[in-house]
């Protein structure tokens, strides 16, 4: 069993290194365009304001299996074509933007009024302002919600199946099917609980280093 | 004049809050407006360090106009002209508002630096200056949390003192203090008007307004009804109303 486990291996790390291309790619992307999302659902501009929180609806109200349907088997329909990962990497940011663009909406407005008042009266300019008072007060808030959703991003990950890319589930799918065998499952799931354990383990030393203060 | 109110008016929610507020400091002023809750004062200072904006009336602060009225309408200072008239004037807030994830010396000279450009090192050692001024030189490198309510409003006092204003507003500065506290924050702002620094103070604790300021403002229901010196002020109770409030 140890060796057919082994033979599975490199099969498996080639479709990690797809779920991880996805996983950061996402990561790195979504994160400033939530802010910038959340930035948009807060302006005073209510045209703006109303467009993302209608973006946001979308996003949040259909299934992410959709969206990926949609952008890689629906817009060749009309003319509009990516090739399999772009389409899945442009779902997954959309998506996990607009779920990015509620978390920090709520630490922005759970900031206290005085702190902006403290920055205008000391003449911050309202980039400053924003920048060195509100937002690092903004992650330190959110690093929880931030952290749950960022687990959910590793499993979603596994959506991309749909398309074809070959990634960890499909990996060891293939394998189970060629071999009849349990054992390529169960290894993607172990593999999927290292990968979430980590990510738990990195948000939890976050949140140590942002507890210098409270 | 340092500071020139005429004929401030503001409503909020259709009720006048302040009426027709006019007074003025001079260099060297240490005044203090007193009065009861909900007199206006914390508007009116709130509209002095443009926090709120008056409907009517002008505010003139070291010969720049912060607004200016216009046919019973007050015309703002453009955004540029905002920016050199918010240097004159700064504001020690009741709650002092530090930022929570600065240290305490990073308090005192983010504005120094982002705001008027001086090279950190500089900075830096002003605010050391500044803390041992205030007895805190022990604590640059603590967090808010870590301070005491007395401790954290002089941060506060400190951080709007490293921008060198020519007024120095405190919100009810002995509000959340207790008694031995009040005396120590009032030997502060006495040695703060030693150097010559203005000094507009938002009380409703008389005993403190008799002790540190030179000037005294009374105001009720959104009107000043009584402006005088301070010897002036508490030698002659002309109004029983005053004379109420005083002996609380």
């Amino acid at each position: 069993m140890f060796t057919y486990t082994l033979t599975l291996l490199p099969s498996m790390m080639k479709g990690l290194l797809t779920t991880l291309g996805v996983f950061f790619i996402t990561l790195i992307l979504s994160i400033p365009l939530g802010i910038i999302v959340s930035l948009g659902r807060l302006s005073k501009f209510k045209l703006l304001s109303k467009m993302v929180e209608f973006y946001i609806w979308v996003m949040r109200g259909t299934p992410l299996m959709l969206q990926i349907v949609f952008i890689f088997f629906g817009l060749p329909i009309v003319g509009i074509t990516f090739d399999r990962f772009t389409a899945v990497i442009i779902a997954f940011v959309l998506n996990y933007a607009a779920y990015f663009g509620e978390i920090f909406r709520g630490g922005i407005e759970s900031i206290d009024r005085g702190q902006y008042e403290a920055a205008k009266v000391l003449g911050l300019t309202p980039y400053k302002t924003f920048r060195r008072i509100i937002l690092p007060q903004v992650f330190k808030m959110v690093i929880p919600s931030v952290g749950n959703e960022v687990i959910t991003l590793v499993k979603d990950t596994s959506l991309t199946y749909i398309v074809g890319i070959g990634e960890l589930l499909r990996a060891g799918r293939i394998a189970s099917n060629r071999d009849v065998s349990l054992i390529p499952l169960a290894l993607v799931g172990i593999i999927y609980l290292f990968l979430t354990a980590i990510v738990t383990g990195v948000f939890n030393k976050v949140e140590e280093r942002y507890s210098y203060y409270e | 004049m340092i500071l020139e109110v005429e004929g401030l008016n503001k409503s909020i929610g259709g009720k006048r809050i302040l009426k027709d507020i006019s007074f003025q400091m001079e260099q060297g002023d240490c005044l203090a407006i007193i009065g009861p809750s909900g007199a206006g004062k914390t508007t009116l200072l709130r509209c002095i360090n443009n926090l709120e904006k008056c409907d009517s009336g002008t505010i003139k602060i070291d010969g720049s106009y912060l607004c200016k009225d216009n046919n019973g309408k007050s015309l703002y200072a453009s955004s540029r002209e905002m920016a050199a008239i918010r240097r004159k004037i700064g504001l020690v807030f009741q709650n002092y508002n530090l930022f929570p994830h600065m240290s305490v010396l990073e308090n005192i000279i983010e504005a120094p630096i982002h705001v008027l450009g001086i090279p950190a090192k500089e900075a830096k050692d002003r605010a050391l200056e500044l803390l041992k001024l205030m007895g805190l030189e022990d604590k640059a490198n603590y967090y808010p949390f870590q301070l005491s309510g007395g401790q954290k409003q002089r941060v506060a006092i400190a951080r709007a003192w490293a921008l060198n204003p020519k007024i120095l507003c405190l919100d009810e500065p002995t509000s959340a203090l207790d008694p031995e506290l009040r005396g120590e924050v009032a030997s502060i702002i006495e040695g703060l008007v030693e150097k010559e620094m203005n000094i507009l103070i938002i009380t409703h604790d008389m005993a403190f307004a008799q002790r540190v300021a030179n000037k005294i403002i009374f105001m009720e229901d959104g009107q000043i009804k009584e402006a005088a010196s301070k010897e002036e002020f508490f030698n002659s109770y002309q109004n029983s109303r005053i004379k109420r409030f005083v002996s609380l």
